[in-house]
């Protein structure tokens, strides 16, 4: 397993989630609209993803040892789009192009578009396949590299998500590890109000499957659930990700209507406010650990 | 009509051998095993019926049963394809497109994954098992997505064939066949390229444009016209999309006007798409042979041929309706 990451390093990923939330509010914004809710909400994972957990080069996107990344709830591809970005795949300023015409930034992700994308997504529940069939062909080719998928927890009341967790579990699939955005809102209302999906982490031990819990603001947790699922070969691992959708800005968290949204210019720049402060703070944190490395 | 070394010298004959065009297929993946470690084979709990068991028996390592399962089969065969691999997966096609045509859409089409849809017991030769089984609906269904290439090959031969191209082209493919065993009647020398018709026999009255085991049929309508002093090209049409609109353009321009048969609903399959080409390059009068807008049924395969008018006789008659359009029209130009 690799090395705990220092406070200095959470505290830099943290500042860049935040850059990330920014950078979603501003997307959709320009966009007139977006799925906020969602990408507020893996922010924190996708900084920790992005930023420490993948092995990745944006010079070479299609490293053949790269870990691939593959975003089944493609809906919150604003969060994804500003990771690869602030990762160095292509100019932040192409972020605000986001679901307008001639865009490599499409509404739902499509691959061979934008580099960095391993997979066209958006109709619910095809990328845990994909998934599969990337993992089975590394396995049969000895390939050292892991597969991620992110999955929506709304996406578990397609049919085909259990296919695929079905085979990757009855096929000790060990190279692949699958991030659930806990988040319990779907488009009509709350998860448990629409198809309650609970028990939820026993489904997936019944499917054979290693299951990790998390806090998916705390983003120590996620690096650390990254690092147990890669030392664990024996069994496909799920990291359930409880989070809080519209994170970061509180008149967004918690509420499903903000999982797609109109979004004016007056309220963007009011989630920015927030999101600037909580900047702030952070970066006062970032300057105290230096110092007290200095020291 | 007949000595064409595009044809096997017993076509017509009783004793033509007969293969399954499933078997084509099976017996071609095993051969591409041999060929290229980057095939790989999917199956859906119909691994013995479409045939890809003989590639799973060679190939362990590069199989994967899903299980019943279509969707997740098009999911995985996306992701292997992602990684460069070349996989075939196979089902009846009433499940495969039948079941996964939005993940075939969104994961193979639209990604342009390079993914081979391998598609048996098409047409009403799924025979005693019902309509629910008899995919009359899959070519409408694959000729509407964009990036893929579709393909319905007449005998055992040019299946082989058509499987072996579509292992060579770059981009999605979905190919039909069907489950009986049908006369195998091209040879060796028939030339197969994706996207170009084999024109078989070369009257100039009337233009059969045939697709799957219609071919041969075609073949016998034909043989019957031709004695009766009708020239009939029948024209081999195994690439449902793209169409080749040159051979088309030249058949209507020569023969005036056109039939086309096919074992799939007249809407949306190859009467559709041959209709959508003439009417823009060169409208004739053109009647379309196939299953009329309605389900199949449990019987055997020839009763359920006659009873769903895909016959020598339907196709006689359909001849007669265009060549007899075909003269009205030439007959009012000259008034």
């Amino acid at each position: 397993m690799a090395v705990a990451p220092t406070d200095l390093e959470i505290a830099r990923l943290e500042r860049l989630a935040n850059d990330l939330r920014q950078d979603v509010i501003r997307m959709s914004a320009s966009a007139g609209k977006g799925h906020i809710g969602g990408s507020l909400g893996m922010a924190d994972v996708f900084a920790a993803l992005y930023f420490n957990v993948l092995r990745h080069d944006p010079q070479n996107p299609e490293h053949p040892d790269r870990d691939r990344f593959i975003l089944s709830n493609g809906h919150i591809c604003p969060v994804q789009y500003a990771a690869l970005a602030r990762s160095g795949y292509f100019p932040v300023e192409e972020l605000t192009t986001y679901r307008k015409i001639n865009s490599r930034l499409q509404g739902h992700p499509h691959f061979g578009s934008l580099p960095g994308i391993e997979s066209s997504g958006g109709p619910l529940g095809q990328g845990i396949s994909q998934a599969v069939g990337r993992a089975l062909a590394a396995r049969q080719s000895g390939g050292r590299h892991l597969v991620y998928c992110m999955a929506s927890d709304g996406e578990h009341n397609e049919g085909q998500t259990w296919e695929a967790v079905l085979f990757a579990g009855a096929r000790r699939l060990g190279n692949l590890t699958l991030l659930v955005d806990r988040n319990n809102i779907q488009i009509d209302y709350f998860t448990e109000d629409v198809l309650p999906l609970e028990p939820f982490v026993e489904k997936y031990k019944a499917f054979r499957w290693h299951v990790i819990e998390i806090d998916a603001h705390n983003i120590r947790a996620v690096v650390d659930a990254c690092g147990q699922a890669r030392a664990i070969r024996e069994a496909p691992t799920a990291i359930v990700c409880h989070s809080t959708p519209g994170k970061g800005v509180d008149f967004m968290e918690d509420h499903y209507e903000w999982h797609d949204h109109e979004l004016d210019v007056e309220t963007a720049e009011a989630a920015l406010r927030q999101l600037r402060s909580a900047a702030g703070v952070i970066d006062r944190r970032i300057a105290s650990l230096k110092g007290g490395v200095a020291a | 009509m007949l000595e064409d070394a595009f044809l096997s010298e017993q076509v017509l004959s009783e004793e033509v051998g007969k293969e399954a065009t499933r078997r084509g297929f099976g017996d071609a993946l095993l051969e591409l095993g041999a060929m290229n470690r980057n095939v790989w084979g999917l199956g859906a709990d119909l691994t013995g019926s479409t045939q890809a068991k003989l590639f799973a028996d060679a190939y362990p390592d590069r199989f994967v049963e899903v299980g019943v399962a279509e969707q997740n089969m098009a999911g995985i065969a996306a992701g292997l394809a992602l990684e460069g691999k070349i996989p075939f997966m196979a089902s009846f096609a009433c499940f495969s497109p039948g079941r996964n045509w939005d993940q075939i859409r969104v994961s193979i089409a639209y990604t342009e994954a390079n993914v081979k849809i391998a598609a048996s017991h098409t047409g009403l030769e799924v025979g005693g098992d019902g309509a629910s089984h008899q995919a009359l609906e899959d070519m409408a269904m694959m000729r509407a997505l964009p990036n893929f290439v579709v393909l319905a090959p007449c005998d055992y031969l040019e299946t082989k064939k058509a499987v072996f191209a579509a292992a060579k082209h770059r981009g999605p493919v979905y190919i039909r066949f069907a489950r009986e065993k049908t006369p195998a009647f091209t040879t060796e020398k028939t030339p197969f390229e994706i996207g170009k018709a084999v024109e078989l026999t070369s009257g100039d009255d009337v233009a059969v444009v045939a697709c799957g085991t219609m071919v041969h049929l075609a073949l016998q309508a034909a043989d019957i016209l031709e004695r009766s002093g009708v020239g009939v090209r029948v024209i081999d049409m195994h690439t449902v999309k793209p169409l080749d609109e040159a051979a088309l353009e030249r058949a209507a321009g020569e023969c005036g006007c056109v039939v086309t048969v096919e074992e799939h609903q007249i809407n949306g399959g190859l009467g559709g798409s041959v209709a959508e080409a003439l009417g823009q390059l060169r409208p004739v009068p053109l009647e379309i042979v196939g299953v009329h807008d309605t389900f199949g049924e449990s019987g055997k395969v020839a009763e359920l041929w006659q009873k769903y008018g895909l016959t020598k006789e339907a196709i006689g008659l359909a001849v007669r309706r265009a060549i007899s359009r075909k003269e009205a029209g030439a007959g009012k130009r000259a008034a």
